[in-house]
């Protein structure tokens, strides 16, 4: 086998930061190679240094064998270096085959696009990649998943041999995740080299040859996937023994704090009903797309239900609004951090009091001193890693703007807690300790709804696990109860609808 | 220990803070450094009437663009602002005529201001037709009903009672630059102090997150256009009060200086980031402009070229001096 490429001691300084100190990265011919790290741990910034985002500061680049600088992503794909981005980089309103060849189409002697041999030339890389998509379909109207493929399929098209795929994985079904893997393992077999990250320590061993490990911008070491196992795995890239990854912490369980009762949202949830005690961790499970996130929206009042009914203590509460849900002692922790989460261009401090402003409010002005007390309270409470309470959030690591949310909600000290995909994106070791809060807020008597596409995180973490299907609640089942089989079963509806 | 050191750490990003400061600075600099420029080439620019002059008819585009930044620092944008400034002192000047009470007048021209402004905060927030098209269209329908009120004929001549926001002085200051200075001192402080102030920004920045905190995002928006609204009849009455007459043309363009001074003055058109100083600064930026070029006999046709340049080489800077310090 020879050298696909190799990155040597790069370095990469960020003003303040050592983003990358002298990392080494060599990828074989055909194999698929894993980088992993904890968020911040410079994976990001070393892809984007190879996709030409990013310059390096010291350090070079050889691909297959020569050495190349890369200074623009033009660069990188005349390297034949194509990266499948975590945000997609795909045109909504164009077809399959317009998204593949964008700027390189067939044209005839007048100017005009060969649709037909565009479509042809469109077909052959859907083709290769065994998918059905129709390359006169348009993008937006395509799943996540199919989306990827197309992702792809522009990369191939562009003779890459060197695909870097960042969390490719992380909003797809395990279904489609299987279906993904299958590809690669193809692509592998045809030559191509594949750079994986991914944070699922099972997705990496199923699929990964050889695995490098980067931590806080240094180059830990690069193995054959069979020379390890999870364990030392994480050991690396944390450098601490990771002696429980999900510590529960044994919380007393009290009376019903939520009732929800036939809840209807058109399109998303059909028909569910659930309990919630004080101190529990309700746990809810499902694929991607089985209306789970609706069901909590629903409940937070941030998105319209055509039925059902919601009981705060026994008694019937109308939520249409999330003003009324706080006002309720209901708070979310949305499944996106960036979007839904957080206001990026906002301090720490402001993030923290944005939902809680009114209460140290002195006649009409925001009495800044309580302001001040209650987040420098919160980020040593939950402790946040910032450099000061006036650091954009936008410049904290994922675990970090994950601890700044829920310091945000705690802050209003909330009855229930909400928390949709709470450790999505958020490396090992945050993810822990995120595990350890979140134990601790249903110990001091919170109620927690926990969505979760991470059955090891269902199984770790909650009380009871309810699972959804299409809309439909598909199961329920204790902690004693459930296992990773029967989740499964009632996620993709073989218990409920499918085989008999 | 930890504490001593967020403590050490805070001084450090004060110190960057700073720095952001003085790049908020740059168009004041801009600004002194036009007058120094003025001062040296023409001898009258430098003079109190002069001054005077500039500040006096800064006011009344500088008490709107007060308001258009809190619109714009949503995100949002607000064209009508010139016609409802039309309409507002068209009907402010009607109901002095037919009844003889300024305060009645008065307050009229500003509450039919708000009241429109309410409708346009309404239209876009709860019925989501974007700001731009609903301004747009607003500010036909007002310049509309300001030729239905007035059948195309000014109102003129007013009681100095009435007149003296608009060209009244306190002492050897014109009363409309003190009104001006308030306006914005009021202003400043609902940004900087205010749980509402703190919204705008937010909402600017990410209404989506915002709202999902548990913030009537709806009613914040709704109430930016009734700030942008009001400001503009209280120009209103400060601009027919100094002309002494109100004409369905009035505020005719007004929106768009409006605008240029909010985004000269270092206000984000996708909102979220600029301050209500900055759009002063901006205002007298190009009334400064304007005088100058006043002073140096430059033809009137040429003025809107150079403003026009002057504009976008502001946001040009500004856009520069962004990828410097960021990556």
């Amino acid at each position: 086998m020879s050298v696909a490429l190799e990155m040597r001691n790069i370095t990469k300084r960020f003003p303040g930061v050592l983003a990358l100190d002298s990392v080494n990265l060599l990828v074989e011919e055909g194999e698929i190679h894993a980088v992993v790290g904890e968020n911040g741990a410079g994976k990001s910034t070393l892809m984007k240094i190879l996709a030409g985002a990013y310059q390096k500061d010291a350090g070079q680049i050889f691909v297959r064998g020569k050495e190349v600088e890369i200074t623009n992503t033009i660069d990188a794909q005349k390297q034949g270096i194509g990266m499948i981005y975590q945000e997609f980089n795909l045109i909504p309103h164009l077809s399959v085959a317009e998204n593949i060849f964008l700027g390189r189409f067939p044209l005839t002697k007048s100017k005009k696009i060969k649709f037909d041999e565009l479509n042809k030339m469109a077909q052959q890389y859907l083709k290769e990649l065994e998918t059905d998509i129709s390359p006169q379909s348009i993008v937006g109207e395509l799943s996540v998943a199919d989306r990827q493929l197309v992702e792809i399929a522009k990369a191939l098209s562009l003779n890459s041999s060197v695909l870097v795929m960042d969390e490719p994985t992380s909003s797809l079904s395990p279904g489609e995740t299987e279906v993904l893997f299958g590809i690669m393992r193809k692509l592998k077999e045809s030559g191509v080299s594949i750079i994986f990250i991914s944070h699922h320590m099972d997705e990496i061993f199923s699929i990964a040859d050889r695995v490098t490990v980067l931590r806080d911008g240094k180059y830990i070491g690069s193995w054959p996937i069979s020379e390890l196992n999870e364990e030392i795995l994480v050991q690396k890239m944390v450098g601490r023994q990771m002696s429980d990854m999900f510590p529960k912490i044994e919380a007393e369980i009290g009376e019903t704090i939520l009732e929800v009762r036939n809840l209807t949202v058109p399109g998303y949830v059909s028909d569910v009903s659930f309990e919630l005690r004080a101190g529990e961790i309700l746990g809810i499970g499902g694929l991607v797309g089985a209306g789970r996130t609706e069901l909590v929206n629903a409940i937070f009042g941030a998105i319209p239900t055509s039925e059902g009914e919601i009981f705060i203590n026994g008694s019937r509460v109308a939520i249409n609004h999330p003003q009324e849900a706080v006002e309720n002692g209901i708070a979310l922790i949305p499944e996106d951090r960036g979007q839904q989460g957080l206001v990026l261009k906002f301090s720490v401090k402001e993030n923290i009091t944005l939902p809680n402003l009114k209460r140290f409010v002195k006649r009409i002005e925001i009495n800044t001193d309580q302001e001040e007390a209650l987040a420098d309270e919160l980020v040593e409470r939950f402790s946040i890693k910032t450099p000061s309470l006036a650091q954009l959030a936008e410049n904290l690591s994922g675990g970090n703007q994950q601890k700044v949310v829920l310091a945000k909600w705690l802050g209003m000290k909330p009855k229930i807690l909400i928390l949709d995909e709470p450790t999505r994106g958020i490396d090992v070791g945050a993810k822990a300790e995120i595990h350890k809060l979140i134990g601790k807020l249903a110990a001091e008597g919170i109620g927690i709804i926990m969505v979760s596409s991470e059955l090891p995180e269902l199984l770790g973490v909650s009380d009871r696990i309810l699972v959804m299907c299409r809309g439909e609640k598909t199961g329920e089942f204790t902690r004693e109860e459930a296992t990773s089989e029967k989740i499964m079963m009632a996620a993709t509806g073989a218990i409920e609808m499918g085989v008999n | 220990m930890e504490k001593a050191n967020l403590k050490k750490q805070k001084n450090i990003l004060g110190e960057k803070l700073n720095l952001d400061v003085l790049r908020g600075l740059s168009s004041f600099i801009g600004l002194i450094v036009l007058c120094v420029l003025l001062a040296i080439i023409s001898p009258v620019f430098l003079t109190v009437t002069n001054i005077l002059n500039i500040l006096v008819q800064v006011a009344v585009i500088s008490v709107i663009a007060a308001g258009a930044t809190f619109v714009i620092l949503t995100g949002g944008i607000d064209l009508s602002v010139g016609s409802i400034l039309g309409l507002c002192g068209v009907v402010s000047a009607g109901v002095l005529k037919a009844t003889g009470s300024p305060v009645l007048a008065i307050l009229t021209g500003i509450l039919l201001g708000a009241l429109l402004g309410l409708i346009n905060g309404t239209v876009i927030s709860i019925g989501k037709v974007p700001a731009f098209v609903t301004t747009l269209g607003m500010m036909s329908v007002a310049r509309g009903l300001a030729f239905i009120y007035t059948h195309g004929r000014p109102i003129s001549g007013f009681p100095d009672s009435f007149r003296f926001i608009g060209s009244g002085y306190l002492g050897n200051i014109p009363f409309p630059v003190i009104e001006a200075i308030i306006i914005f001192v009021i202003a400043a402080y609902i940004l900087k102090k205010t749980p509402f102030g703190r919204y705008v920004y937010a909402i600017g920045s990410n209404e989506i997150a915002t709202r999902l905190s548990g913030i009537k995002t709806n009613k914040h928006k709704i109430m930016v256009y009734v700030i942008s609204g009001l400001l503009s009849g209280f120009a209103a009455i400060m601009f027919i009060g100094r002309i002494n007459s109100g004409h369905p043309l009035g505020g005719d363009g007004y929106e768009l200086d409006a605008i240029a001074a909010v985004v000269i003055g270092g206000t984000s058109l996708s909102g979220g980031k600029g301050t209500v100083m900055g759009t002063l600064i901006g205002a007298l930026i190009m009334g400064v402009i304007r005088n100058g070029l006043n002073l140096l006999n430059v033809d009137a046709f040429w003025q809107g070229v150079v403003l026009g340049v002057v504009i976008v080489a502001a946001v040009l800077i500004d856009q520069r001096s962004k990828k410097t310090t960021n990556l």
